[in-house]
């Protein structure tokens, strides 16, 4: 018993001393590999340089003075005039800053002795020799300095150049005082604007992020996404009705802009519809979709709301429009007027493109989602009031039908990626392997039973999302500077799309982590599932949803200074220009710049978690 | 008039949580469903509103069958059987009212929810239905600010909101003190009497199945063992039901 101990403790120590073995020579390999060399950072010259360049830094280019420039000359022989008369030279004038000279003749190399009075207290400035018997004289020898101590005076040593000269020569002191309340230099000005435009472009990426992560983040919650099934005659044709819907979306929504066009540039048609169509939208959808109805209406009743959602739809399109020719015209007209604030003029110029464009987009998911669920409900209803052999049929058709959509738009998208040109490797093939993929599907799947849609639809997303996430901003800034040009723009959308995939994993991570009895509680009632979101998921999550977005503008503040180093705009442009300059001094502004920024937006974003939260 | 035809549920992981389970509850009775924990009371109730989906049977209600119900039809069906649980589930940053309000979600259309907006009637009816279980001063305050009693008292609400046929309750009083279980199962009893609502009431305490039930069925380990009247669970019945070693307490 107790040898087995003891030989079982032996091991353990063999196995701590493998692992501590192990462990040196994991860092000694890491060592090497990270070419740790201390010799290097003992020798002078790396000394000198991490001295200077830690001086300069600590004095940030901030504030400058206006310079007041006095010149104090004082004349001598240089050698002795031979009659060693020195009369020539008049005595200085003893109510300013004046210098004395001891002695007032010497030969060259000789030192004499330079003593300065009254002059301003505390400064420094070049001492020199000016050769010849003009006191300006721009040719200056010799550069020494003075420094004066608190009463204004100095004393100092001159070593006299080889100047030879029978006339009166000078020596000459330059002092500059500053003058005036100090002002910030141009740098700090640049560092001020680029820094503003630093923090801005962090807002707009955060709040564009959040609430495109916003419906995402449901897309990617497991315990809300598993209880999504449907027969596959139902996701057949809800397959089938995304691509067609959104085609047709496009399509219309285009179709209500350019007969917009015409009726856009008069500012008061863009003024009355404006404010007509959301009445006209408003009262339709009232009548359309009445709030509560306890008996179901009528086939036809049913037809004609669908036809008056439909209509409604289109007519807040329009007003979309003309909301966007609105606010064009208007920004237009007030950016002379505005003055100072003519940014608000383009700010409002801006969103109505904005508007303009994404406003088909819009057309096209809202038509896609709809025709989507539509044709959904129906495959569902197929599904359940037929015989399984004829359930059987129809979904032959329809999963050949799909599989064939969703194959051939692959194939689309691998043609215009690497531009094969065979019709045949990118069109047909796909096309006729997706349906014959559609067609096993049908055979092997049961034609009443359920397909886990909701799991495929998640892990999708979630691919996506986190194949996006592993790409850093920085890199997805470069492909933004391509697209869109080298500025703050690119910068903020390679932010905002981080931003969302970042967060579409933080939110949907908090929405798996929700009480489940609520979301019991509220389908008990006979919600449905956006009920149900909307009324025991939201709740849920709203205060984590507010501190990961918070934490997140933290993070894209920070990331923003960094941006512009690859042209994404912000401070990240002027500090590597300056590093590159090795303008050290400016760099130092922009890095205490920076650091005012994080650190107060640590603060305000701490602040505001401990109030909402 | 619901009927429960040889339900079985067995869950993913291999448990038989329901063994062939029949029996039938005449409209307006209220129904005590007593046994251990684990016994397969709750999966039970869930299976009649399908939050849980049988493995295997059939539940009819008025002679609808719910077990083959659409989702679409489901929400329908749903609507009209008010749920109350142990733990409440009440959306606990919500308030009261949108607590309660909640509960009329089968009804309205599910595009108003969007815009969180409901019916004046049901505002007023929500209301009504916190005053009827005496609470209508804590409407709008948040959920989790109320005690435990008052917090059921919300649950109830929201289930009266459904305007229900039939209210399944999950251990209702099980989290409460003596005291308020009384006043809760009261509630549930006036429900019962006065507006002729089905109840299936899951309960651990025999007095409370004594003092409310009209009939009691019983299960362990998910097969249906008595069913009958309170009055005739006696020593050897109770021993069916709950073990050889259990003694009664209370």
């Amino acid at each position: 018993m107790k040898d087995k101990k003891s030989s079982a403790s032996a091991w353990k120590s063999i196995q701590l001393g493998l692992a501590v073995l192990l462990g040196l020579f994991v860092y000694a390999y890491g060592f090497s590999v990270t070419k740790v060399n201390l010799e290097e950072l003992r020798s002078e010259r790396r000394q000198e340089s991490l001295t200077r360049v830690t001086r300069t830094l600590a004095q940030p280019d901030l504030i400058t003075y206006d310079k007041k420039e006095a010149i104090v000359n004082s004349p001598l022989y240089v050698p002795c005039p031979a009659d060693n008369n020195l009369s020539n030279i008049p005595p200085a004038d003893t109510s300013a800053a004046y210098v004395v000279i001891t002695p007032a003749c010497a030969k060259p190399g000789e030192t004499v002795q330079v003593e300065g009075f009254n002059f301003p207290p505390n400064i420094t400035g070049p001492i020199r020799f000016v050769p010849g018997s003009d006191p300006q004289n721009i040719v200056a020898l010799g550069r020494e300095s003075i420094k004066t101590d608190g009463d204004g005076h100095f004393t100092t040593s001159f070593v006299l150049p080889n100047r030879i000269s029978a006339e009166p020569q000078h020596i000459r002191v330059t002092i500059s005082e500053n003058v005036g309340a100090p002002r910030f230099t141009q740098n700090a000005k640049d560092t001020w604007e680029k820094i503003i435009e630093t923090v801005f472009m962090a807002l707009l990426a955060t709040t564009a992020g959040t609430i495109l992560a916003f419906p995402l983040s449901f897309i990617a919650a497991r315990n809300l996404m598993k209880s999504v099934r449907a027969p596959l005659t139902g996701v057949a044709l809800s397959v089938l009705g995304w691509p067609i819907g959104m085609g047709l979306g496009y399509f219309i929504v285009n179709q209500i802009g350019i007969f917009t066009i015409p009726l856009s540039n008069n500012i008061f048609v863009n003024l009355v519809s404006v404010i007509a169509t959301p009445f006209i939208f408003w009262f339709a959808i009232r009548w359309a979709l009445p709030q509560e109805e306890t008996k179901a209406p009528a086939r036809s009743m049913r037809l004609i709301r669908v036809l008056v959602v439909f209509i409604a739809i289109l007519i807040a399109f329009f007003g979309f429009f003309q909301l966007a020719g609105l606010a064009t015209n208007i920004s237009l007209g007030i950016e002379k007027a505005l003055g100072p604030f003519g940014f608000l003029a383009n700010f409002l110029f801006q969103v109505s493109d904005i508007l303009r464009i994404i406003t088909p987009a819009l057309g096209a998911f809202a038509a896609g989602g709809v025709l989507a669920s539509f044709l959904g409900h129906i495959g569902q209803r197929t599904a359940e009031k037929n015989t399984k052999d004829r359930v059987k049929t129809i979904n032959f058709i329809f999963s050949a039908l799909a599989g064939a959509t969703v194959f051939g738009l692959i194939g689309a998208l691998v043609e215009w990626l690497y531009q094969i040109g065979h019709i045949e490797y990118t069109f047909w093939a796909p096309v006729l392997i997706g349906a014959m993929l559609g067609l096993l599907l049908a055979a092997f799947a049961q034609p009443k039973a359920t397909l886990p849609t909701g799991m495929v639809v998640y892990s999708i997303t979630r691919t996506i999302v986190n194949a996006l996430r592993s790409v850093e901003a920085l890199v997805m800034a470069i492909v933004f500077v391509i697209a869109v040009g080298i500025g703050p723009f690119a910068g903020m959308m390679a932010l905002g799309l981080h931003t969302i995939v970042s967060l579409v994993k933080l939110y949907s991570e908090q929405v798996e982590s929700i009480m489940p009895g609520p979301l019991e509680a509220i389908t008990a009632t006979g919600a449905n599932r956006l009920q149900t979101i909307i009324y025991a998921v939201i709740p849920q999550v709203i205060p984590p949803y507010i501190s990961y977005t918070m934490y997140r503008w933290d993070i894209n503040v920070r990331m923003s200074t960094i941006i512009g180093f690859v042209g994404g705009g912000g401070i990240g442009f002027l500090l590597q220009q300056n590093i590159n300059l090795l303008n050290y001094r400016a760099a130092s502004t922009q890095m205490i710049a920076i650091a005012i920024v994080v650190a107060s937006m640590d603060y305000i974003s701490s602040v505001l978690r401990e109030k909402y939260v | 008039m619901l009927q429960v035809k040889n339900l079985t549920k067995i869950y993913d992981g291999g448990v038989k949580a329901l063994d062939n389970v029949s029996f039938e509850v005449p409209k307006g009775q209220f129904l005590a469903v007593i046994g251990l924990s684990g016994s397969g009371k709750s999966t039970l109730l869930r299976c009649i509103n399908r939050l849980v989906d049988p493995t295997e049977g059939q539940i009819l209600w008025d002679g609808e069958d719910i077990t083959a119900a659409s989702p679409e039809e489901m929400r329908r069906i749903r609507r009209k059987i008010g749920m109350v649980f142990q733990h409440f589930n009440l959306v606990h940053r919500s308030k009261v009212i949108t607590n309660v309000l909640a509960g009329r979600l089968g009804y309205v259309n599910p595009a108003w929810s969007l815009l969180n907006r409901f019916p004046k009637e049901d505002m007023e009816k929500a209301i009504k239905q916190l005053e009827r279980v005496g609470i209508a001063d804590k409407a709008d305050q948040r959920a989790d600010e109320l005690s435990g009693g008052q917090q059921q008292r919300v649950g109830i609400a929201r289930a009266l909101m459904q305007d229900p046929n039939m209210i399944l309750a999950d251990e209702p009083v099980a989290s409460l003190d003596p005291v308020l279980a009384h006043s809760i199962m009261k509630h549930l009893e006036e429900i019962n009497k006065k507006d002729g609502v089905t109840v299936l009431c899951s309960l651990h305490f025999l007095d409370l199945v004594h003092r409310y039930a009209d009939r009691v069925i019983a299960l362990n380990q998910g097969q249906l063992v008595f069913e009958g009247f309170p009055r005739d669970i006696n020593d050897q019945k109770f021993k069916d039901i709950y073990g050889r070693d259990a003694e009664r307490v209370g």
